[in-house]
């Protein structure tokens, strides 16, 4: 399959994310921010960074790029679109996810290994996981504290939305150890249509055991999978 | 014969002239400098750009070796890693602007050695910084310290370069003069080596990047003078940086690499404009005529001066072709760069500067690079060094509980954990990063080389202020054993001189007396200096810092499973002490916490073991002989140890008969001196017989100190500590005071 990894003027982790796609065996192409061809990718990826120099507030520029307009129409048909750190930003920018990502509670930038519960395999992204799993992502950001109101994340439990949960290495609650504070220790969550995720954490960082943990390559593995069984997750473009 | 003194004392302070240097540029000239020609020469002669007191001295430093692609003299040295590729660092001082304002100051500093290495082609793969205080436990050094992490991180963490490493110290010293160093490293194909010498007349002259503004104004002579209590009124002399453009020219500038049509690329650094396009093309053995007028400025307006000094960040020069001009400029605006053509490259050998056809500048290149008037200032040894290092304070006190004093050293700020500083840095970005900040060395994967590189930045105040060539030594002694301990071989090193106001007789020997520490080092050890800064007038109200040596080193591994790490690994292990037991208690974080001064004796440094103790363990490393390999330094065995455990997660026991010996201080000295040359091993029992045979083939002492395991650290009859209370009290070293 081909993971379509999007860059804006500012993006980071889009070589890392590149990495992680050849590790797992895939092939990846780079969607340039002025362009609107998503150049046939099964699952769109928006890494990590500073887009746009994070002008205004993170995120809330990159969701006017000519790139976004297909990103979204692509979403809207199903396809998978994957928000990492700064993407998960322009995600709640552009409305794809509800809520909004506000400085870390330590009001410091955090890069650090996080541990990650697993809230539901019910993902295309988690499919390879199990609910429970407790994977080893390193986070890294200063703005990654996960805020929605009350009615909202009660919602998100009970469309069993969260993807994933801040906790201890041994799964007990995060509780003062939280990486930035998020409402619920939430580090990912998905859209209705389950195919949109955005998550804080840098799985890409996690997929060779030489750096420190290949728990993130379960996810790219997950997206695979489900792509193999699935096929193309887009309905057909609607007739205009 | 123009009047040299119609010019005042004040114009002359405020372009760091003094009045014979201005004579003599006078009776080059044959005429009085116009003002843009005065800004320009004081620029060009100032210590930060043309090195006036501190050439001849650099000239002793060893350059040469085999892997060495380019030493200094260009923005960046470079050395062979193998494969094709080549590794450029190097590292630079940030240092008045901290000061003054420690945020912008840090995060300019970051973005400066960033574009040096970018401007070679190479894309940086890593940074480190080197960071100075006065003591922590004041709220004014916290609050400088705060700005300055907040800096560095601010800036690399958006631009995406992980920082992996660097080193941080608090002395009395630096109180009102911080240091803040910071190093870069990037990786490149040989064959895509970018230079900076212009060549060809009639070639195009290409300012790329950022607008420019009033910011950094007199920022070189700013850095070639003393703080004072006015110095916060220089704050428009600090720039201000934007990583966002930054990341944009760097990709731009990473993706032209190596591309024909790049003649040459110089980035915009201390003195903006005026020592870009005078070094661009002095290099080339060319000339240069630029047009002021045809600079995009932020600000309306700006003088042809201000255009000229400015340091404004964020910009390159490039010479291109005139038929490649419009391309290389779409390259740009592929990332919404704005380009400028600002002038042509000449054969004159002159820098001429014109605003709008008038011209406000015409200088010979030579004049302002060649034949900058030097300095040597007369050199006397401080009074009361002798003093200093014949008196022993320790020799009578009494000996603390060496439980205690072990906990005392974990709490020390120059000692204890940097994880409050290291984890707000992005230190994993690029996914290479195999060793993060923590270990002795950072350690990256290379890809293409199959192996890897070694990172670290050192250097030891305490024990230069003593003796300012032993510290300099013992600074690329510690800097090459911490990329050992990871199992890298040492290649070459990048300095970084920091010292006080050279026109005192003592500051001059000290920093003569660290030239030859490095050169000696560099010597006994084979390893090369690449590129390096020297920031002098680290002054406030007359004081001047501790001379202070910063190395930063680069190592290289061709097996990246044939690394090692300070962490004890397994129970059962055998460990060991590979050099010197060693007994320095002069100048240590011993002698700090317990007689609050700084004195002798000082550590005996013998090179030709130093170089064996380094063999040795390298050859261990690579026989897969260890478990794990730790450098002595600040604290002394007793810290290595302690940091063992904490990295590993499991205690140790210390046998009774290593420590069994002598006088009670002697048993601290053991345990807490801070003599070179050695590492603290461990080992599977099997293994220990043939690292035995390795220390014996290269004359080098090992000694059983213990075996590794337990939740305890033991020193049998000395000290018995928790794990927990060791790691607890390492953690707090960071922590604000209550």
């Amino acid at each position: 399959m081909r993971f379509g990894i999007a860059v804006f003027p500012g993006t980071w982790s889009d070589r890392d994310c590149a990495r992680a796609v050849e590790v797992a065996g895939q092939e990846s192409v780079h969607l340039w921010h002025r362009d609107r061809d998503l150049r046939g990718a099964d699952c769109v990826i928006l890494p990590g960074g500073f887009s746009y120099g994070d002008h205004l507030r993170a995120g809330a520029v990159a969701r006017f790029a000519p790139l976004m307009e297909s990103v979204m129409e692509f979403a809207a048909r199903g396809g998978l679109v994957w928000g990492i750190c700064n993407g998960f930003q322009i995600l709640c920018e552009a409305h794809l996810l509800p809520g909004a990502l506000t400085r870390n509670a330590s009001l410091e930038f955090r890069c650090e290994m996080s541990w990650l519960r697993v809230e539901t395999a019910a993902t295309p992204f988690t499919s390879g996981c199990e609910a429970g799993d407790i994977l080893a992502i390193p986070v890294s950001h200063g703005e990654g504290r996960y805020v929605a109101d009350p009615g909202t994340l009660d919602r998100l439990d009970a469309e069993d939305r969260v993807a994933f949960r801040y906790v201890a290495p041994d799964g007990s609650p995060v509780g003062d150890a939280s990486p930035n504070g998020s409402l619920r220790d939430i580090a990912g969550i998905v859209s209705e249509g389950r195919n949109v995720l955005g998550m804080m954490p840098h799985p890409e960082r996690a997929a060779e055991a030489l750096l420190g943990s290949a728990d993130g390559l379960r996810l790219f593995r997950g997206v695979v999978e489900a792509v193999d069984r699935s096929g193309s997750f887009t309905q057909a473009r609607p007739h205009r | 014969m123009p009047d040299v003194m119609a010019i005042s004392d004040a114009r002359l302070a405020e372009v760091a002239l003094t009045r014979e240097e201005y004579e003599l540029a006078v009776n080059e000239l044959d005429r009085s400098p116009t003002e843009v020609e005065l800004g320009v020469i004081g620029a060009m002669w100032s210590e930060h750009c043309g090195y006036k007191t501190s050439r001849p001295l650099l000239a002793r430093l060893p350059t040469t070796g085999e892997r060495v692609l380019q030493g200094p003299g260009e923005n960046a040295g470079a050395v062979d890693i193998g494969a094709g590729m080549a590794c450029v660092f190097k590292i630079e001082s940030h240092n008045h602007p901290s000061a003054i304002e420690p945020y912008q100051g840090a995060a300019t500093g970051v973005g400066g050695i960033l574009r040096d290495v970018f401007t070679m082609g190479a894309r940086p793969v890593a940074l480190l910084d080197s960071l100075r205080f006065g003591p922590f436990e004041e709220a004014e050094q916290r609050r400088l310290l705060e700005g300055v992490v907040a800096g560095v991180g601010g800036y690399g963490n958006c631009i995406g370069v992980p920082t992996v490493g660097g080193e941080l110290y608090f002395d009395p010293s630096y109180r009102g003069n911080c240091l803040v160093n910071a190093m870069c490293v990037g990786i490149i194909e040989r064959s895509r080596l970018t230079r900076s010498a212009a060549a060809g007349p009639g070639n195009v002259v290409l300012l790329v990047g950022a607008d420019t503004g009033r910011d950094g104004i007199h920022g070189a002579t700013f850095a070639s003078v003393e703080l004072n209590e006015a110095s916060s009124e220089r704050r428009p002399a600090v720039q201000v940086g934007n990583p966002f453009l930054e990341k944009c020219l760097m990709e731009a500038c990473v993706s032209l690499a190596g591309d024909p049509r790049i003649v040459a690329m110089q980035d915009l650094g201390a003195a903006g404009l005026t020592s870009s396009s005078a070094e661009l093309a002095h290099r080339g053995g060319c000339g240069i005529e630029l047009d002021v007028a045809r600079v995009s400025r932020r600000e309306r307006g700006m003088t042809p001066y201000e255009v000229m000094l400015s340091e404004s960040q964020e910009r390159m020069l490039l010479v291109v072709r005139p038929e490649d001009a419009d391309q290389v400029r779409a390259e740009f605006d592929r990332w919404d760069l704005h380009s400028d053509v600002v002038g042509r490259i000449t054969d004159t050998g002159r820098m001429v500067v014109r605003d709008d056809g008038a011209t406000v500048c015409d200088l010979p290149l030579s004049l302002l690079v060649d034949e900058v008037p030097l300095r040597h200032p007369p050199a006397r040894r401080p009074a009361g060094l002798d003093a200093a290092l014949a008196a022993d304070p320790l020799a009578d006190s009494p000996p603390w509980d060496a439980g205690e004093t072990l906990l005392r050293l974990l709490r020390s700020p120059n000692i204890g954990s940097r994880r409050p500083i290291f984890r707000r840095y992005d230190h994993q970005v690029g996914d290479d990063t195999v060793l993060p900040p923590g270990a002795d060395a950072a350690l990256l994967r290379v890809r293409g080389i199959g192996g890897g590189i070694a990172l670290s930045t050192d250097g030891n105040a305490r024990h230069g202020a003593l003796d300012p060539r032993l510290g300099a030594a013992l600074a690329v002694c510690e800097a090459a054993r911490n990329v050992v301990a990871v199992g890298a071989a040492p290649i070459a090193l990048t300095n970084c001189l920091n010292f006080g106001n050279p026109e005192k007789p003592e500051v001059f020997w000290q920093l003569a007396e660290a030239v030859e520490g490095i050169r000696e080092a560099c010597l006994a050890l084979g390893i090369p200096v690449v590129s390096g800064n020297v920031s002098l007038y680290n002054d406030t109200a007359g004081e001047s810092i501790a001379p202070t040596t910063v190395i930063g080193m680069v190592g290289l591994l061709d097996d990246l499973g044939r690394r090692t790490q300070p962490g004890f690994v397994r129970d059962g292990d055998a460990v060991l002490l590979l050099g010197r037991v060693g007994m320095d208690l002069g100048g240590s974080e011993y002698q700090r916490l317990t007689a609050e001064v700084n004195a002798g004796p000082r550590p005996a440094l013998d090179l030709d073991l130093e170089r064996r103790v380094q063999v040795a363990a390298l050859e261990a490393i690579r026989d897969g002989l260890v478990s794990s390999c730790h450098d002595l330094s600040e604290g002394g065995l007793g810290v290595a140890l302690a940091e063992s455990c904490i990295l590993g997660g499991r205690g140790v026991r210390v046998a009774r008969r290593f420590l069994a010996v002598g006088r009670p201080i002697v048993r601290m000295a053991i345990l807490f001196g801070e003599s070179p040359s050695r590492f603290l091993l461990s080992a599977p029992p099997d293994r220990v017989g043939a690292l035995r045979e390795v220390a014996a083939r290269h004359r080098v002492e090992l000694r059983d100190l213990g075996v590794t395991g337990g939740d305890r650290l033991v020193v049998e009859g000395l000290a018995d500590l928790g794990l927990d209370e060791v790691t607890r009290a390492h953690a707090s070293a960071l922590l604000p005071p209550a």
